[in-house]
């Protein structure tokens, strides 16, 4: 290697072992900035209020917190209703678009059969021992999940801020979930 | 079989399905200290794969076996850290 530094010539070049020195160094910076950084990260934006669609991102919320990650829940919309305590209690299921119902739309579009397809989930849930909405609200926060509600759409629904579960942050909007997911390891959209 | 292991604590998940056996495995393994063996009794078959899973991803645990009983899943999960 030439030590030739013609613009520097009063500074002795640095020798093998302080460039090995200096070596060691960058590489312990470089694996604490690298490996040793704060727990992974997980954010969510719930957007649907239906009650199938109310269980995906509360199953993942408390199965990332039990992993160890900080996790936050963004929650939009009809998502809201996931977080508003009273009506997260009487979520529906859609008895019309799902192809899947076993009843034909035609049928389905009548009046009171939403109400026929969630009792018929509802029983379903409670047979099956599948945790309540309420329950997987209660338990992830317990474990430290950050449920947020969107408060341009609080005030679209014309919701109160203590209509939400205790512990719901309020007063966020769409920058807050975006630097969260500029954050995080795991980003969905629900 | 599970006499083997030193059983600090066993949780009781059966009945329960997905997410709250893993849920509910964190939160009675963070009330052990380090070295002990969690003991966990599911029903629910995705139980098997999941607290696998779970323990797999996790800092400071570590599965120590798992038995598929005739109706009751078993898990030995140890607390390492």
């Amino acid at each position: 290697m030439s030590t030739d530094t013609p613009d520097a010539p009063t500074d002795d070049p640095p020798s093998r072992v302080e460039l090995a020195a200096r070596v060691d160094e960058l590489e312990e910076a470089l694996a604490e900035a690298t490996t040793d950084d704060e727990s992974k990260k997980m954010s969510i934006i719930a957007t649907k209020g239906t009650l199938d669609m109310a269980y995906p991102p509360l199953i993942l919320a408390s199965t990332a917190a039990a992993f160890g990650y900080d996790v936050t829940v963004f929650h939009t919309f009809w998502g809201l209703d996931i977080l508003h305590e009273e009506r997260s209690k009487n979520l529906k299921l859609s008895s019309v678009g799902n192809p899947n119902m076993p009843v034909p739309n035609a049928v389905a579009a009548l009046p009171g059969m939403d109400r026929v397809t969630t009792k018929m989930m509802e029983n379903k849930i409670a047979d099956n021992d599948t945790a309540t909405i309420e329950e997987l609200i209660e338990t992830s926060l317990d474990m430290g999940v950050e449920f947020q509600a969107c408060q341009m759409t609080i005030d679209l629904m014309d919701y109160d801020e203590d209509d939400f579960y205790d512990g719901v942050t309020t007063g966020v909007g769409a920058a807050t979930a975006l630097q969260d997911m500029a954050d995080s390891d795991i980003q969905l959209l629900v | 079989m599970s006499a083997e292991y030193d059983i600090a604590e066993t949780l009781d998940v059966k009945g329960a399905s997905c997410p709250m056996p893993v849920v509910k495995t964190k939160g009675a393994i963070d009330d052990l200290a380090a070295g002990d063996i969690l003991e966990v009794l599911a029903t629910d078959s995705g139980s098997m794969s999941d607290i696998d899973g779970w323990a797999a991803g996790t800092e400071g645990v570590e599965l120590v076996d798992q038995e598929e009983g005739d109706d009751v899943y078993k898990h030995y999960v140890r607390k390492t850290e």
